[in-house]
């Protein structure tokens, strides 16, 4: 369990967040939604450590601890709502890279991504580069990319946004497998009715500081 | 014909001065053009850094905002003066390094800035290191956005490397100048831009040869 406290932010004075409290629970989804500039995102971006808190803190299974530590400790992935594939490499690799330069041997980071592939229904695509896929594969290539690294928390920013829209049930269907599989997932998004789909929980955002749901 | 033949030792003599030129400079100046770059980049906080930073500015500042020829010219006859003494080939690639490494860096300076923020912090949640993520995220991708501009420098040393005259090395520009006045002909000349041609036609191939080896990805 992932205890968000007083997590506060403000860009050049302006607050975006203040004093959140947020639990992210163990084998649960918790879609943070909101309307647009009320700082989802940002919220995602401090619990993935992209982007320091002004104040606040983070308790991680009862102990204190930083969104940096949680991420050195693979404890958090991260699947961006761009996806941020590396272009210039084949989607084994996009996959094998961090497990691999972690210390990972190359033959057992192979096999799990090519496990992977299989259960994100493409395992024909380990030599392709992403240029050559479609958005949703591309998605599933970002998911597979996080999950090689087993982490405990899945977090996904605005999974549907990038996608045609007739993609939402597939993404949410996955999300949905994720969780029935026990994996902890944050999906932040502004699609209430996909939100509706896979949360358990609801944290709307709003500069006044949230409330679950 | 016997003209020509009777010459081409000369210019081929000058053309070896050009090419040592042309490749000691590019193996130098690559290098530091990148390593110059990051520096560059880099967002100082300490006031070392700052420094560090306002000094990488100036160097490039005065090595791209001065021309090449009176660089050599300092170089071969300003340092001496204060203790610092090179040959003349020395202080030719001396010199012409720190000339393309300038530009080098200004050009990978905006290869790196073309990078997407978001591979860099792709690369950041997967927990690759700062060397890692350069060395297998970035630097490949500042590679294939830099090329068509490295093409441009590539070929425009070639040309350049024909300023060495100006400290005494014989190249093949020079080889070709000594030639035409004293048989008062221009057929050196011709020759000499002969072989300029097919030197950048061969760089000009081999460019493109490495732009297609990086065409795998888009």
């Amino acid at each position: 369990m992932l205890e968000l406290k007083n997590i506060s932010k403000a860009f050049n004075h302006q607050p975006v967040l203040q004093d959140i409290n947020v639990t992210i629970a163990d084998h649960q989804t918790l879609a943070i939604v909101g309307p647009s500039g009320a700082g989802k995102t940002t919220l995602l971006r401090i619990i993935a450590g992209l982007t320091p808190a002004d104040g606040g803190e983070f308790i991680w299974q009862g102990q204190p601890t930083t969104p940096q530590r949680l991420r050195k400790d693979g404890v958090i992935g991260v699947v961006f709502q761009g996806f941020e594939l590396f272009p210039n490499m084949t989607v084994l690799k996009n996959i094998t890279l961090a497990p691999t330069l972690q210390g990972v041997p190359e033959a057992e980071a192979q096999k799990r991504a090519q496990d992977l592939l299989v259960q994100l229904d493409l395992p024909d695509q380990a030599e392709a580069y992403p240029f050559s896929l479609s958005g949703g594969q591309k998605q599933r290539i970002a998911i597979a990319r996080a999950l090689a690294l087993n982490p405990q928390i899945l977090l996904y920013d605005e999974p549907t946004s990038a996608l045609d829209p007739n993609l939402r049930h597939s993404v949410a269907k996955l999300v949905n497998r994720f969780k029935a599989d026990g994996m902890t997932q944050v999906v932040v998004t502004h699609d209430m009715d996909f939100a509706q789909e896979v949360a358990d929980t609801t944290f709307t955002v709003s500069k006044l500081g949230g409330d679950a749901q | 014909m016997n003209y020509v033949l009777q010459i081409l030792p000369a210019l081929l003599a000058g053309l070896k001065m050009t090419l040592s030129v042309f490749f000691l400079t590019l193996i130098g100046s690559i290098p530091l053009g990148m390593l110059l770059s990051v520096g560059l980049m880099h967002q100082a906080k300490s006031w070392l850094g700052k420094l560090g930073n306002w000094l990488l500015t100036a160097y490039v500042w005065l090595f791209r905002g001065t021309p090449l020829l009176l660089q050599l010219i300092f170089v071969f006859y300003g340092l001496p003066l204060i203790g610092i003494v090179f040959d003349r080939f020395n202080a030719a690639i001396f010199a012409f390094i720190l000339n393309y490494a300038a530009y080098f860096a200004e050009i990978f300076r905006g290869g790196f800035g073309a990078v997407e923020v978001g591979q860099f912090e792709a690369a950041t949640v997967l927990n690759l290191t700062r060397w890692q993520t350069l060395r297998y995220v970035v630097i490949p991708q500042v590679l294939k956005i830099v090329l068509p501009s490295m093409g441009n420098e590539v070929i425009n040393l070639v040309k350049d490397s024909s300023l060495v005259y100006v400290i005494g090395l014989g190249d093949l520009l020079r080889a070709g100048n000594v030639a035409t006045s004293r048989d008062v002909t221009l057929i050196p000349l011709v020759l000499v831009g002969v072989i300029y041609l097919l030197m950048t036609a061969v760089l000009t191939w081999a460019q493109k040869k490495v732009e297609k080896s990086f065409s795998y990805y888009r």
